[in-house]
């Protein structure tokens, strides 16, 4: 097991992505973040709290999406638990930044598009992911935001740790 | 998270567990039914068969909407105009629609048992949608569950335990009497059967259900009262005198419902035989939750078609 990000590397990478998205989106007129079920909320919770201080902004838009019944893996893989998807705005014609933890083969964000299309035509998607483990993509999909990249092996697990509800921040590599 | 079953046939067979993560899926389902687009691509890939050997309007549309919400390939199939009136056996008559392709099979039966036969001749997922004087379970998991929604919406909290519900009228005819009853034991509530002696079971305390012939007092002991329509078509003899003098006896009106002196849940399968065992006053009540539970049907539906359909074995 090796740690990639301790507390403070996590919290410095939150800013600077929390940084990241106001300088492409500044006051969030027209902006809403949406994070990923189950484990992409709790980095979207701090992002959206983070950009929140940051703008000084009280009203921007989030939302918290699951993906659970536009999976691919219903007759391969167990059945997962649904969460609650919370999206209480339009998201038509808006600029919609999905966030995630982990970016891995990128099947989750694939689920995640089509799941975000029955809400509405968005008029751009926008991915921000903690922790980018490239070279094991099955599918097509870039992020815009990476907190960190890592070089893994499809073995290999990343595990992201939050306050809330594990007690330590901290993402580490698990073999 | 799985059932602990590969086929739906009664509540029966069901883990108290099995019922909790069937809930929990439905509140997600009844959420996907409030979007606009209120549909989701689960079951692409699958096809589902209902095959209905006795008449249905509500359950029969409920299936299929749930199923088509849910993506699935529908096919339907009733008795009458079939070949099972050229003396086709049910055996044959299923295999023959599973041999095209077809992964689940949804069926009503007027033979009590039918499903329970067919899931030990064929491979493909059973759903129960009423078998004969059996069981009927999702018509329970769909009542229990709008139970529990009416008493969050009560602002208690959505737990069964210890609430009274008793079921009412033609117990003896009623599948969704014995799946009501089972399910709410499970949920550890407690409950009562009411109505005139010819219309309850004689051993049926054994299922630990309390028994009470007068309908006012079973009234007055439940904080909600499951109103089950009188089943004509399956009363050979005469079990009551007239549908009036059973209307007279045992009927639900707001008279009743207003000497209680306190707010009780109103609820009914369907369909309602007005004026006979509930008035229509009562039926359109506001402490009636009739059409929550049909709507509550399709979610319930969605969540058990979906968890049924899990892992599955592609090489087959």
């Amino acid at each position: 097991m090796k740690t990639l990000l301790d507390h403070n590397q996590l919290n410095i990478t939150l800013q600077r992505l929390a940084h990241q998205l106001i300088e492409n989106h500044l006051h969030f007129e027209n902006t809403a973040l949406i994070g990923i079920q189950p484990r992409g909320v709790l980095l979207s919770d701090r992002i959206a709290t983070l950009v929140k201080k940051i703008t000084k902004q009280k009203n921007i838009d989030y939302g918290k999406l699951d993906i659970t019944f536009y999976r691919d893996d219903l007759h391969t893989n167990e059945l997962h638990v649904p969460r609650k998807t919370d999206i209480e705005f339009s998201i038509e014609g808006r600029n919609v930044v999905l966030i995630d933890d982990v970016l891995h083969t990128g099947r989750t964000i694939r689920s995640a598009m089509d799941a975000l299309i029955d809400f509405g035509r968005p008029k751009s998607v926008e991915l921000l992911v903690l922790i980018d483990r490239r070279f094991s993509r099955e599918l097509p999909v870039q992020p815009d935001y990476i907190g960190h990249t890592v070089d893994t092996i499809m073995t290999q697990k990343v595990k992201v740790y939050w306050q809330e509800q594990d007690k330590k921040d901290e993402v580490v590599l698990i073999d | 998270m799985s059932l602990s079953v590969k086929h739906l046939l009664g509540i029966k067979e069901l883990q108290p567990a099995d019922i909790q993560t069937i809930f929990r899926t439905a509140d997600n389902f009844k959420q996907v039914l409030q979007r606009p687009i209120k549909k989701v691509p689960t079951l692409r890939d699958t096809t589902i068969a209902n095959i209905f050997f006795e008449n249905s309007t509500r359950t029969r549309i409920s299936f299929e909407l749930a199923e088509k919400r849910l993506s699935a390939d529908v096919v339907n199939f009733s008795a009458s105009g079939s070949s099972v009136s050229k003396g086709e056996t049910l055996i044959d008559t299923v295999n023959n629609i599973l041999a095209m392709k077809v992964d689940m099979v949804v069926m009503r039966h007027s033979a009590s048992g039918a499903p329970w036969f067919l899931s030990q001749h064929v491979d493909a997922s059973i759903i129960n949608a009423g078998d004969g004087v059996n069981e009927h379970p999702t018509q329970a998991l769909l009542d229990s569950f709008s139970m529990k929604e009416e008493l969050i919406k009560k602002g208690y909290k959505g737990d069964l335990k210890g609430k009274r519900v008793a079921i009412i009228g033609d117990i003896m005819h009623s599948r969704v009497a014995l799946s009501n009853i089972f399910c709410l034991k499970k949920l550890g509530a407690e409950v009562m059967v009411s109505g005139p002696p010819t219309l309850i079971p004689k051993h049926i305390h054994d299922l630990g259900v309390k028994v009470e012939y007068n309908v006012k007092k079973a009234l007055m002991w439940c904080d909600i009262a499951n109103v089950l329509r009188i089943q004509l078509e399956r009363q050979n003899k005469p079990l009551f005198s007239t549908l009036r003098e059973y209307a007279l006896f045992y009927g639900i009106n707001k008279q009743m419902l207003d000497g209680l002196q306190k707010d009780i849940i109103i609820m009914h399968p369907g369909p309602i035989n007005r004026g006979v065992e509930i008035s229509s006053d009562v039926a359109d009540s506001e402490q009636s939750i009739i059409l929550d539970q049909v709507e509550n049907g399709v979610a319930i539906r969605m969540a058990v078609i979906y968890l049924l359909s899990g892992k599955r074995d592609l090489e087959a």
